[in-house]
C-alpha cells in the first residue's frame, strides 16, 4: 500500500526495480533483458546508491524469495487478527513430503474434532486458499494456518506431522 | 601453393591468442590489450612474420569491425537510442567536448594536419563499452544508482558514431570539408529512417530474418548485416555504420537470440581485428610517441572522470557514486582501435597516428579498470571523497 516501485532502464543490459522502505534503505531488483536471469541488489545505508550485495536468483530461488515473502505477509495479517484475543494462537504449519496427509483430504485429520484448533487457510504457490473445506486436499508444501490454543496448534501441527 | 603455410599462421595466431586471453582473464583484465600486443609482436618489424595469411586476416578484421558494431546495436533497442538522446543529449554534448578536443590539440601540437586532427579527436572520445560493462559487472555495481549515468553516456557515445564514423570516412577519402558534410547528412538521414522504421516497424524487420532454426536465423542475421555494410561501404558511408543500423533496426527477441549467436564469431573475428591492428602498426615506432600518449591518456582521463561526475551529478547522486561513475569511464577500447585502423590504411593522415593510437588505448585500456576500482579503497574514500566509513 502506497509503496512506490522505481524503474530505471540500464541500457543494453535491462531494467532495474527499486523501492525504498520506511528505515530508508533501498533494495532492487536487476532484470537482464531477454532472459530470466534477475539479481537482487541490497543498498548500502550510508552510501544508498551503491550495492552492499548483488545476489543473482535462479526462476526457482525468485519464486521461492516472493513465496516466502507473501506468504509472511498473510502469516502477519491473521497473527494481528488472533492478537486481539488473549490465549489465542495462530500458527503456519508447513506440510512436509512426508506428511501422512498429502495427497488426503482435510476431513481426513479430523483436526478440529481432536484439538478444537480449526484450520482456517491454506497457503499453496505464493496464493491463499480461505477456509478450506472438509473436501479440501493437500498437496506438498502446502502451508497450513491453524488458529487455536497453545496445545491445539500444537497438535495441529502433530497430527499433519503423523505424530498422533 | 602456400595452403599449408596459410592454415598453420592462421591457427598458431588464433591458438595464441586464446592462451593470451586465458592469461587475461586470469589477471582479471580486458583481453584487448594483449590481442594489441599479439598484434605488434606477428607484424612487421616485430618477432614473426605474417605474410601468407595477410590477406585472409584483412578481411577477417574487416569482418571483425562489422560484427562489434551490429553486435553493439542489438544490445541497444530504438526506444532506448530515442529515450537517451532526449534525456541526455546535454551530457553528450559535454562529453564530447571535453574528451574529444584533446585529442584533437595534441594532433595539431604534433604538427599533424586537420585530419588527423579529426581522428585523434574520436579515439580520446569514446569510451569502451564492452570494457565499461565488464567492469560494471565484475564489481557488482550494476544496481548501483549511477549505473544509469553511464551507460547513457555510453550510449549517446555510441549512437554519435553513427555520424561521426560516416563524416571521417569522406574526410579519410579526401572528400574535403563539402564531402563530409554530405556523408554526414546522408548519415543523418539513413539513422533517423532506421529509428523511426525500427519504432515503428521493428517487427516487420525482424521477420525479414526471422527463424525458428539457429542455422537460418544466424545465416539471415550474418547475411543481411554484411550485405547492408557492403551497401553503405559503396555509397561511402562506412561499412561500421550499416552494421550498427542492421542491429538497431532488429528488435526484441529476433535481437537477443541473434546476439547470442553471433556473439561467439563477433569474439573470434574481433580478436583477429585487434591483432590486425596491431600488425599494422610498427613496434619500432611506438617509444617516441609514449610520451605524448601518456600525457594525453592522463588528460583524457581527467576530462573523461569530470564528464561521469557532472553526469553523475546531474542525475542526483551523491558525492561517492560521483567518482565511481566518473572512474568508470576512462578506458577507450574498440572504438578508438576501429577509428584509428581507418586513419592507419588511409594516406590522408599522417602514419604515425596507429603507433600513438596504440600506445594511448593500452594506457587507458589497462589504466581503466584499475581506476573504477578505486572508490572502494579505503584511503581514497578518506581523502578524496571525504566519506569517512566504508559502505554498510
Amino acid at each position: 500500500m502506497g509503496v512506490r516501485i522505481e524503474q530505471t532502464a540500464l541500457p543494453g543490459i535491462g531494467v532495474r526495480y527499486d523501492i525504498v522502505t520506511g528505515s530508508g534503505r533501498r533494495i532492487g531488483v536487476v532484470v537482464r533483458r531477454g532472459t530470466d536471469d534477475r539479481e537482487l541488489v541490497i543498498a548500502s545505508r550510508n552510501d544508498p546508491d551503491s550495492c552492499l550485495a548483488s545476489i543473482p536468483l535462479t526462476d526457482d530461488e525468485a519464486d521461492a524469495l516472493a513465496e516466502i515473502l507473501s506468504a509472511s505477509m498473510i502469516a502477519s495479517q491473521l497473527s494481528q487478527l488472533a492478537e486481539g484475543i488473549a490465549g489465542l494462537f495462530t500458527e503456519q504449519i508447513a506440510l512436509g513430503s512426508s506428511s501422512p496427509y498429502v495427497g488426503r483430504r482435510l476431513g481426513d485429520t479430523k483436526a478440529r474434532t481432536r484439538t478444537k484448533a480449526s484450520i482456517v487457510a491454506v497457503l499453496r504457490g505464493g496464493q491463499v486458499i480461505p477456509t478450506p473445506g472438509p473436501e479440501f486436499a493437500f498437496q506438498a508444501n502446502d502451508v497450513v494456518v491453524a488458529v487455536g490454543t497453545r496445545t491445539g496448534v500444537d497438535g495441529v501441527a502433530d497430527i499433519l506431522a503423523g505424530r498422533r | 601453393m602456400h595452403g599449408g603455410t596459410l592454415l598453420v599462421q592462421i591457427g598458431a595466431v588464433l591458438f595464441s591468442l586464446a592462451l593470451l586471453g586465458r592469461l587475461a582473464k586470469k589477471a582479471g583484465l580486458s583481453p584487448i590489450p594483449l590481442y594489441l600486443l599479439a598484434g605488434l609482436a606477428f607484424g612487421q618489424g616485430g618477432l614473426v612474420r605474417l605474410e601468407a595469411s595477410a590477406e585472409f586476416l584483412a578481411i577477417g578484421a574487416e569482418i571483425g569491425v562489422i560484427l562489434l558494431l551490429v553486435m553493439l546495436g542489438l544490445e541497444y533497442s530504438a526506444d532506448e537510442l530515442v529515450g537517451n538522446l532526449k534525456r541526455s543529449a546535454g551530457v553528450g554534448v559535454l562529453d564530447a567536448a571535453l574528451n574529444a578536443l584533446p585529442g584533437a590539440a595534441m594532433a595539431l601540437l604534433l604538427g599533424w594536419g586537420p585530419v588527423a586532427a579529426v581522428v585523434l579527436a574520436g579515439v580520446t572520445w569514446v569510451s569502451s563499452s564492452g570494457v565499461i560493462a565488464k567492469v560494471i559487472n565484475d564489481l557488482g555495481r550494476l544496481g548501483n544508482r549511477e549505473t544509469p549515468s553511464i551507460l547513457s553516456i555510453l550510449v549517446i557515445e555510441d549512437l554519435a558514431m553513427a555520424f561521426y564514423l560516416p563524416l571521417l570516412t569522406a574526410l579519410l577519402a579526401g572528400r574535403g570539408l563539402s564531402g563530409g558534410a554530405l556523408a554526414l547528412v546522408v548519415a543523418v538521414a539513413a539513422v533517423g529512417a532506421v529509428l523511426v522504421v525500427a519504432t515503428r516497424y521493428g517487427s516487420t524487420v525482424s521477420a525479414l530474418v526471422a527463424a525458428d532454426e539457429r542455422e537460418s536465423l544466424l545465416l539471415g542475421v550474418f547475411g543481411l548485416t554484411v550485405l547492408v555494410a557492403g551497401v553503405a561501404q559503396q555509397l561511402q558511408v562506412s561499412a561500421a555504420v550499416g552494421a550498427f543500423l542492421v542491429g538497431i533496426a532488429l528488435s526484441d527477441q529476433v535481437a537477443h537470440h541473434a546476439a547470442r549467436l553471433l556473439e561467439p564469431l563477433r569474439d573470434l573475428f574481433a580478436a583477429v581485428f585487434f591483432v590486425v591492428f596491431g600488425l599494422i602498426t610498427n613496434p619500432r615506432d611506438i617509444p617516441p610517441y609514449l610520451l605524448p600518449a601518456v600525457a594525453l591518456a592522463a588528460v583524457t582521463i581527467a576530462t573523461k572522470v569530470y564528464t561521469g561526475y557532472l553526469a553523475a551529478t546531474r542525475a542526483g547522486i551523491a558525492v561517492p557514486g560521483r567518482w565511481r561513475a566518473g572512474l568508470t569511464l576512462t578506458p577507450r577500447g574498440e572504438f578508438s582501435i576501429v577509428i584509428a585502423g581507418l586513419a592507419a590504411t588511409s594516406a590522408a593522415v599522417e602514419p604515425e597516428i596507429a603507433p600513438l593510437a596504440t600506445a594511448y588505448v593500452l594506457i587507458t585500456v589497462v589504466c581503466g579498470p584499475l581506476l573504477a576500482r578505486l572508490p572502494d579503497a579505503a584511503w581514497f574514500r578518506r581523502r578524496v571523497m571525504r566519506v569517512d566509513t566504508v559502505p554498510r
